[in-house]
């Protein structure tokens, strides 16, 4: 009953709790970007916006720039979709066109449960597989890197670029599909010219939710990235995200600069991440997906 | 205390009565219009409902009909944007009333809905005695009994008897349907509104509901809403004819059916249209 | 034409290829995890303590309790706030406000779980001097919450409304006919919301890695650092001790069991029901 003429205490206190909470998640949310806010003021105050262009990052001499830790979330992230979308897209197309939908339904749940490992156990797979792995094929003697980082979150990833693409594939309209059929179109040609478009939007917003995962991953990054805030131009070479420098300086962070300039960080991938995701729900809801 | 209004008077030419003056009303309504936001589906209807008998509300798709039974228990407005504006007369008291609280107003007045809405989660006994139940009747043999008058009244209580406690969601839809008008009556209403309840039903349930709502009028007030009009001649004692959100006339089906008035009955009772 | 239907059956081939690897690359995890986790299983794990820094054996149990002590805080911060949210946008947000309250738990599911952590630690471990079970608990209960929304939300949206409006017409108030009439009925699928969202906050270790910290005793009440079984596995790997290795081959079996029994669980009772996002 939206018109509120409700005399009835009962359901104004029930009315009144819902809200309270309700406005209670919308504090927590205020609180948390105000609270970043406020606890990096320092490291801003002190460097200015060139904290996120500053590369050297020397807690001895408490000169803090945020850029290769954003660099190295640049460059993981872009490798992991570089693998992860045509992984993921591929795996989608064959369980909404080509599977049966029993084995769909069976592979598409087994690709559900990948998102649903824990992070640190990806990392602990990392650290005693694929990193000797990377070591082994000889390009480089370090085995942890941007590029070893990359390929466990492209792993990570795919399961969101998958689950996403698979259900907007299968919600575009069989007219589609028959009218490229009706003009003598192979199977794959329908797809590819007549669904993919079709679900460009919902397929891309499936990309910027994987993305948005990827840039804020934690534990396995730190696990097989190597942890040096350097830049390179390889991606064999160690490197370090934001969201890994948090996990490894922060129980170490001693004066409040330091403090601030990690939160600072913090404050950065709150940002990024919120844009992105925002982009994807943007994208997905004109599918008329509601996520 | 409000008196009783003079029916018989139109102050629209949509007003119809009952042509004897001994019957008694049971809820009368006064320019009764019904919004859907900025879109009217009612239109100044009055209309007086008479006491013990069945009305039935026909008239073509979209007229209004629902939106019409459902103001009369301020459904209506349940649904977002939905409002509804005049004065409809229950006992001498307008139920539309700053201040009324249409929770009361649903106590008094009983619907059964088009397609049968049993509690999923509630058992046959649940069911019907949900809404004696969720209005703080606890002793359990009051609602042992009125469990049992509610489904007697229903013609459901032979079938069902053996298993009260199956999920009501295991009967047949016919079987359903008298469910929930067995839940509806369990709160003993004054008035019992029916929503095309047989239109999802099959022939052979449609005929037990029909021959039900015979029996239920000896001892409530029966207002239902068809599209069937063969149904409407069945059953009911008086028929109003709703055209547009606009009721065309109003009285003794017999007339309705056989010598109607208004040229639009005529055209829909003989099938030119709806 | 020819060519035209050699690339259909190549581009299709792809995709079986894609589809193999992502499920092949989930069989070994899953494998891997099982064939070394198995091995340093033992009754020790699940009662013993950790022994001192450079010696073997010892166990987990107190990483177990742990997290089942920081999952139950999580649980009473995250539940309520999460289901009544979802309640009201599902029930009467159908406004601007309700708009808003939706756009604020898809941020909050959005935000990096370190992130979440930043919060806890300014707000419980700052004031309060030290590291506890309360800032980790608020740390993972706050990641709660936007599941908790959701699933609550979607859950129940699914019961129809003309079991509302039956209710209503029996005239009973709406909060009675929420409480007793709409929740029963969307029961089953609350409950594995529940479940999957202790599920997937239960594999959480960046929140808790500056709120809990960690523990190589029993901690005790919620005022001392705590040790977890995900802050456990990532502690030993990255450590150059074999046996601690072993371990933590383990501790991700334990982990991994549990995650898949409420993931295959829940797929059977609900088999409609998506897992994430």
């Amino acid at each position: 009953m939206p018109r509120s003429s409700c005399l009835n205490w009962g359901d104004r206190l029930f009315r009144w709790t819902c809200l309270g909470f309700s406005l209670l998640i919308l504090g927590l949310v205020a609180g948390l970007a105000g609270e970043l806010a406020w606890n990096s003021r320092l490291a801003f105050r002190a460097f200015g916006p060139s904290f996120l262009w500053t590369q050297t990052w020397d807690p001895v001499a408490e000169h803090f720039g945020a850029l290769p830790f954003i660099y190295g979330t640049l460059v993981t992230s872009a490798i992991a979709l570089v693998i992860a979308i045509p992984l993921g897209l591929g795996t989608a197309i064959f369980l909404a066109e080509l599977a049966p939908p029993r084995l769909s339904e069976t592979v598409g749940f087994l690709v559900e449960l990948l998102a649903a490992v824990p992070s640190v156990i990806y990392g602990l797979v990392g650290v005693f597989v694929l990193v000797p792995a990377v070591r082994q094929t000889g390009l480089t003697p370090h085995g942890v890197g941007l590029l070893t980082a990359g390929i466990i979150l492209a792993v990570m990833i795919v399961p969101f670029i998958t689950t996403v693409s698979r259900e907007v594939l299968l919600t575009v309209p069989r007219s589609q599909r028959e009218a490229a059929l009706a003009i003598g179109a192979t199977h794959w040609e329908t797809v590819w010219t007549a669904i993919l478009p079709y679900a460009r939007s919902g397929i891309a917003g499936s990309i910027f939710l994987a993305l948005a995962r990827a840039l804020g991953e934690t534990m396995a990054v730190t696990m097989v990235v190597g942890n040096r805030p350097e830049i390179h131009a390889s991606v064999l070479e160690p490197g370090y995200t934001m969201a890994a420098v948090l996990a490894n300086e922060f129980t170490e962070a001693t004066g409040d600069l330091y403090l601030h300039s990690l939160i600072g960080i913090g404050l950065v991938l709150f940002g990024i991440t919120i844009l992105v995701n925002g982009l994807a729900r943007l994208m997905l809801l004109k599918l008329g997906h509601s996520r | 205390m409000a008196e009783p209004r003079p029916f018989f008077a139109p102050p629209r030419p949509s007003v119809q009565v009952p042509p004897s003056g001994e019957q008694e009303v049971a809820l009368a309504t006064e320019n009764l219009s019904a919004w859907f936001g900025s879109n009217q589906a009612v239109k100044g209807i009055s209309i007086a409902i008479p006491k013990h008998q069945a009305t039935a509300i026909i008239g073509p798709s979209g007229c209004g009909k629902s939106t019409f039974i459902r103001c009369l228990n301020r459904m209506h407005e349940v649904i977002p944007e939905a409002r509804a504006e005049g004065k409809v007369w229950l006992e001498g008291m307008d139920i539309y009333r700053e201040g009324m609280d249409p929770v009361q107003i649903r106590r008094r007045i009983g619907m059964v809905f088009q397609k049968p809405n049993p509690f999923p989660t509630m058992t046959v006994y649940d069911n019907v005695a949900a809404g004696l139940r969720l209005n703080g009747l606890r002793n359990r043999a009051e609602l042992s009994a009125a469990v049992e008058e509610g489904l007697r009244l229903a013609a459901l209580w032979d079938e069902v008897k053996e298993k009260l406690h199956s999920p009501g969601t295991s009967l047949s839809g016919g079987q359903q349907q008298r469910l929930c008008i067995a839940r509806a009556l369990a709160v003993k209403p004054e008035l019992l509104l029916m929503d095309e309840p047989c239109s999802a039903l099959d022939p052979i349930a449609t005929a037990k509901i029909e021959e039900l709502i015979y029996q239920l009028k000896q001892k409530y007030t029966v207002v239902l809403v068809t599209h069937n009009m063969q149904q409407a001649a069945r059953v009911s004692d008086f028929t109003g004819f709703l055209l547009m959100g606009e009721l065309v006339e109003f009285g003794p089906t017999g007339k309705i059916f056989t010598n109607p008035s208004d040229s639009r009955t005529e055209a829909y009772i003989t099938g030119r249209f709806g | 034409m020819r060519s035209r239907v050699l690339i259909n059956r190549i581009a299709f081939g792809l995709t079986a290829l894609c589809a193999l690897v992502t499920v092949s690359a989930l069989f070994f995890l899953l494998g891997y995890i099982a064939v070394h986790g198995i091995g340093a299983l033992n009754w020790d794990f699940f009662t013993k303590l950790p022994q001192p820094v450079g010696e073997t054996g010892g166990g987990m149990a107190n990483a177990i309790v742990g997290t089942a002590k920081l999952l139950l805080l999580a649980s009473a911060i995250g539940i309520p706030i999460g289901f009544f949210g979802g309640v009201y946008l599902s029930e009467f947000g159908h406004g601007r406000l309700g708009f808003a309250v939706r756009y604020a738990a898809d941020v909050l599911n959005g935000i990096p779980s370190i992130v979440m952590g930043i919060f806890a630690y300014v707000l419980i471990v700052l004031p309060m001097k030290g590291f506890s079970t309360l800032a980790g608990g608020f740390a993972l209960g706050m990641m709660m919450i936007p599941i908790a929304v959701r699933s609550t939300e979607e859950f129940l949206k699914l019961v129809p409304d003309s079991v509302r409006e039956a209710a209503y017409a029996l005239g009973v108030h709406q909060w009675k006919t929420i409480l007793f009439v709409v929740i029963p009925a969307a029961m089953r699928g609350l409950l594995t919301g529940v479940l999957l969202d202790l599920a997937r906050v239960a594999g959480e270790t960046a929140p808790l890695l500056f709120t809990a910290l960690n523990n190589r005793v029993w901690s005790h009440g919620w005022t001392e650092p705590t040790s977890s079984l995900p802050v456990m596995i990532y502690t030993y790997a990255i450590a150059p001790y074999d046996d601690w290795h072993r371990q933590a081959w383990a501790a991700a079996l334990v982990l991994m069991l549990l995650v898949l029994a409420v993931n295959g669980g829940v797929r059977l009772i609900l088999p409609k029901r998506r897992i994430v996002l």
